[in-house]
């Protein structure tokens, strides 16, 4: 491979192509997944324990309403908030399974993936200065897109001890006169932990003292194993003051479709449409059909999707703690999150290591954030004979590390 | 039943090779109630036996298979279980069904050739005294059975590593 520096440069007049770049874009940190992501290309002897969606295909129910409004020529713009009959159907499905109600007139905005709706959010309450409180380790989006927008992320660490469940006092340490707003991820990527309605309460509290906006992400609200989802909006006097971001990726595995909303204050949700309408238009009718028959038919499947999850997510808790790595008891989502730290190794060599020796690929705990040194991501979201067989080399790899 | 052993069942059904262990795992019980349970649904006939499920068009030998549409006469007393009985005995019958509408009974039959099925039914089948009519459908391909396809095709296309 050639060295960045080593490469000829083309003869051009203009400057460095990089000087062109505006210092947002040219600075911010290519992901951390990437790397593992570029090590593990091409290799097909791979077991991955990386991947961060699920292994179900979307149900064919929702593929086949998708084909068939195809066929009768369903391929036109839809309003720019989404289909009225989806924002209706999103309305009730957050009604009947959280119990926070919004007014699908405007208060539900429908986005091209949870991950527009955290962007939209992010660019509609920011102004340069502003810091935004973000609990760590947490999905690896929420910082770059505050700093594009001139906003400093403050990372506020969640520890193994804890569940990874948020502590206030974390928070008010991090707390400063230009603290605008709070971004809640849980159910967690990618410590799988999750967040009671005893655990929500003095978060809640804290939130309005400080008058504080929320976004909470709560794209794997529907994964949640053993407990019910508690969703900040429903807290209460949470609901004016949250964003709520939510999608169609976990819960009804249709990650590719990229289908998620955002709901909140008119005034909020307004300001995003806003942004919205002028960047994207809408999101795209065939993703909105498919949502709409996985919120009318699709629940029955996505409960059986859900037990499956659990089943595979206790096969490798209970392996990782055979095997010698602590690992907490994660709650929700797809991912375990162990330690490595009893190796002696950084996450970053322990991942290395593990790809380069014995092809398995998971992803280093510190690309998510403070707290996540130590740890390696594992999504259980695959085959048990992948799991048992991922679970078996990585504790061969213990094994020879700990005898050393 | 209880949901110890409804929940048994659905994971043996899927993959009957998971020992009482891995069950256990799954489903946050003790190793031991599993084996219980697995052992109590093996007595109970529950469980009838662990088999594996052949992909026929992967086997070379020939084989032809028809379902047969059965019209009968009921036997005063015995309805249809005795007919079913005498039909069901015989080895080439792969399964029977009692079935509403316009027919009685579904019979899948399997033989070497047409010609053996067409026979097994001209000469065992309509002979039986209180069979009425039949109506003979031979199956040209199997795409699904039992819940499971048989077509091969890559089902991870997932990227290796993604947030």
């Amino acid at each position: 491979m050639i060295k960045e520096e080593e490469k000829p440069q083309p003869q051009t007049s203009l400057r460095s192509m990089r000087d062109y770049l505006a210092p947002g874009a040219r600075d911010m940190k290519p992901s951390g997944i990437r790397r593992f992501f570029d090590l593990a290309a091409g290799r097909k002897d791979i077991i991955t324990l990386g991947v961060g969606e699920p292994d179900f295909v979307t149900p064919w129910h929702v593929r086949d309403a998708c084909i068939y409004s195809l066929e009768r020529g369903k391929t036109q713009y839809t309003s720019n908030a989404g289909m009225p009959e989806l924002r209706e159907a999103i309305g009730q499905y957050l009604n009947d399974s959280f119990q926070v109600k919004y007014n699908p007139a405007d208060e539900i905005l429908v986005t091209v993936g949870g991950s527009e709706a955290i962007d939209l959010a992010l660019r509609a309450l920011i102004t340069p200065g502003d810091e935004i409180l973000v609990p760590e380790p947490c999905y690896i989006t929420y910082s770059p897109i505050t700093t594009l927008s001139g906003g400093v992320a403050v990372g506020v660490e969640t520890f193994a001890e804890d569940n990874f469940k948020l502590r206030v006092e974390s928070l008010q340490a991090a707390l400063t006169p230009r603290s605008k707003v709070l971004i809640l991820c849980y159910p967690s990527n990618p410590t799988g932990g999750i967040m009671t309605y005893e655990d929500w309460l003095p978060i809640a509290k804290f939130a309005e003292e400080n008058d504080l906006i929320v976004i909470s992400d709560e794209i794997y609200a529907e994964l949640t194993y053993g407990m019910k989802h508690v969703s900040f909006a429903a807290m209460p006097g949470m609901k004016e003051r949250t964003i709520l971001v939510s999608g169609f990726s976990k819960a009804f595995a249709m990650t590719g479709w990229r289908m998620g909303y955002a709901c909140g204050h008119p005034e909020l949700i307004g300001a995003m449409l806003k942004i919205h309408q002028y960047t994207i238009m809408c999101a795209p009718i065939m993703g909105q059909i498919a949502a709409l028959e996985a919120l009318r038919n699709g629940l029955e499947e996505k409960d059986r999707m859900v037990e499956s999850y659990n089943q595979r997510r206790r096969i490798v808790v209970q392996g990782f703690r055979q095997i010698g790595l602590e690992c907490h008891e994660p709650q929700g989502a797809f991912y375990a999150f162990p330690s490595v730290k009893s190796t002696g190794l950084t996450s970053e060599e322990f991942a290395t290591r593990l790809l380069q020796e014995y092809s398995v690929a998971a992803v280093p705990g510190d690309v998510f954030g403070k707290g996540g040194e130590g740890h390696l991501r594992c999504s259980y979201a695959s085959s048990i004979a992948n799991l048992t067989e991922a679970i078996d080399r990585i504790g061969q790899f213990v094994q020879k590390l700990k005898a050393n | 039943m209880s949901e110890l052993k409804t929940k048994i069942l659905e994971l043996l059904k899927e993959d009957a090779r998971r020992s009482a262990e891995l069950i256990a795992t799954m489903l946050d019980a003790e190793a031991s109630a599993v084996s219980q349970a697995i052992a109590e649904l093996e007595q109970e006939h529950v469980i009838v036996k662990y088999a594996a499920v052949v992909n026929p068009s992967k086997i070379d030998e020939e084989k032809v298979t028809a379902l047969i549409e059965v019209q009968i006469t009921p036997e005063r007393g015995r309805g249809f279980e005795g007919i079913a009985e005498r039909i069901y005995q015989y080895p080439e019958v792969q399964s029977v069904y009692l079935m509403s509408g316009a027919y009685d009974l579904l019979v899948e039959v399997q033989g070497k050739t047409l010609n053996e099925v067409a026979s097994f039914v001209s000469s065992k089948l309509s002979t039986i005294d209180a069979v009425l009519s039949t109506k003979t459908f031979f199956i040209l391909k199997k795409y699904k059975q039992d819940g499971i396809i048989f077509e091969e095709r890559e089902d991870d296309h997932r990227l290796l590593v993604s947030p």
